[in-house]
């Protein structure tokens, strides 16, 4: 499912399914997105901040276009215990990978992979210098 | 042949794109089949034009035959010149039959009257346009044939396309040959500029697309606003949201291609609106700016900034009027209590 801001449009909300995975997807060259997710975030049920929420930034292959600091995307991952993911949908290369890497960040959202939970992300996400 | 003259030819020749040479000679017709025939169009341009001007030499070529040449380049490569449109006003309701012959001369009479050094060409062209060329001179120089003006008039309307040359005290005496000859009694200057000459008439002329408002309540359709979803599995959790957008902007701006406008100037002479706290100005006079958008294709990137979500749907009226209202320069005043926008001046 594919949304522009949250919270949803509550008229289709019969017809949509268990939400095991929130990709946010900012893009590197607008402010603008950023802001966007953030007011977006405070829509969002505190109970997907276990795993189940992960932030996409993408562009970052243009170099000259960034109006984003890389720094405050981390920041924000670090306060919502989410992963970040860069990427560069504009290199077929790297769309492949970075899409193969949601598809297993969603099947252990979704409970299909037996021994791993989402909440092991929350725990992969301690930067080793932290303690 | 005048110095003056051969020169003015080489100048010219050399402004056109060598590809282009041959067609453009061909159209000015004063040189022979036989004598085009004897050019080499693939050396450099410096050596076609040194040839070119040897063969009018054989002509004889005149100023009348170079500036018939100046307008032939002009009309094909229109819009690299900004033109402004001006219109004019009738006094009484009578319909006169145009004859073009009257009008060449009442023009040429009324503007030598004033001026003696003036160089004036005309040309028909097949979709009603006379073209002029005028050439401006002192009573006591000859008319600098680099710095002409032209104008562009359409019989059957009351519309003229100038493109002034940078000497603008001649406009006043140009506008007024204009009306005499046109039998029109007043002109006025349009709030509207751009380089591409064609969308100005499509704007003048209503001849894009608009889009006339329906008050009959139309069923939501599930337009094609995503044609190319193709994959099922992808939804569109903001569907209805698009198709709001989508239909907003084909009220706005009609589903045609939009006049190619290069931008929009806003003047503004409001009073600055600062929280009162902050104090910023306490003088009460108004706070002047100027805003200007600037783009290849204003009017389609102003289309297409909803559907890009770059801003909200429906757009500014100061925005999408600019094609219905024909302007592009606007001042903004103080709205005076009853009207709901600022007050838009003429």
């Amino acid at each position: 499912h594919i949304a522009t801001s949250l919270p949803l449009p509550s008229e289709r909300d019969h017809l949509r399914p268990r939400i095991d995975l929130i990709v946010f997807m900012i893009d590197i060259k607008s402010k603008y997105s950023l802001k966007n997710v953030e007011t977006s975030l405070a829509h969002v049920d505190a109970s997907f901040f276990l795993g189940k929420v992960c932030f996409l930034v993408t562009g970052v292959g243009r170099v000259n276009a960034c109006s984003i600091d890389t720094n405050a995307v981390c920041k924000l991952g670090e306060t919502y215990c989410s992963p970040v993911l860069f990427c560069e949908l504009e290199l077929e290369g790297v769309r492949a990978a970075t899409a193969q890497r949601l598809v297993r960040m969603l099947q252990i959202s979704a409970g299909h992979i037996p021994g791993v939970s989402a909440l092991s992300f929350v725990s992969l996400m301690r930067k080793s210098n932290d303690d | 042949m005048d110095e003056t003259v051969a020169e003015y030819i080489r100048r010219t020749v050399l402004k056109i794109p060598r590809n282009e040479i041959k067609t453009i000679l061909e159209k000015w017709g004063f040189l022979s089949e036989a004598q085009l025939q004897t050019l080499n169009f693939h050396q450099i341009k410096d050596n076609i034009s040194q040839e070119v001007v040897h063969l009018c030499e054989e002509n004889s070529a005149g100023i009348k035959q170079a500036a018939a040449l100046d307008i032939i380049y002009n009309h094909i490569y229109q819009n690299k010149r900004m033109w402004s449109v001006y219109q004019m006003k009738k006094s009484g309701e009578e319909v006169e039959y145009f004859d073009i012959t009257e009008f060449k001369k009442k023009f040429k009479g009324r503007l030598r009257s004033a001026l003696k050094n003036v160089t004036i060409t005309f040309k028909e062209y097949e979709d009603n346009a006379i073209w002029i060329r005028v050439a401006w001179g002192t009573p006591h120089k000859k008319p600098n044939q680099y710095k002409p003006s032209y104008v562009v008039y359409h019989s059957q309307t009351p519309y003229v396309f100038i493109s002034a040359s940078v000497l603008k005290s001649n406009l006043p005496l140009l506008c007024q040959a204009l009306i005499v000859a046109s039998n029109y009694h007043d002109i006025r200057e349009m709030e509207l500029r751009s380089h591409s000459l064609n969308s100005l008439k499509d704007i003048v002329f209503k001849r894009y697309s608009q889009n006339f408002p329906t008050y009959t309540r139309k069923p939501p359709q599930g337009g094609n606003v995503e044609p190319g979803n193709a994959d099922i599995r992808i939804v569109q959790e903001n569907r209805s949201e698009k198709e709001r957008i989508h239909r907003l902007n084909q009220e706005a701006f009609g589903s045609g291609p939009q006049p190619k406008l290069e931008f929009a100037q806003y003047r503004l002479e409001t009073m600055f609106k600062s929280d009162p706290k902050m104090d910023v100005l306490d003088k009460k006079e108004p706070f002047r700016c100027l805003v200007k958008f600037s783009s290849p294709h204003l009017l389609e990137s102003l289309k297409s900034l909803a559907p890009a979500g770059m801003a909200d749907a429906p757009l500014s009226p100061l925005l999408t009027c600019i094609p219905h209202k024909a302007r592009n320069y606007f001042k903004i005043r103080e709205k005076k209590g009853l009207l709901p926008e600022g007050f838009v001046s003429p």
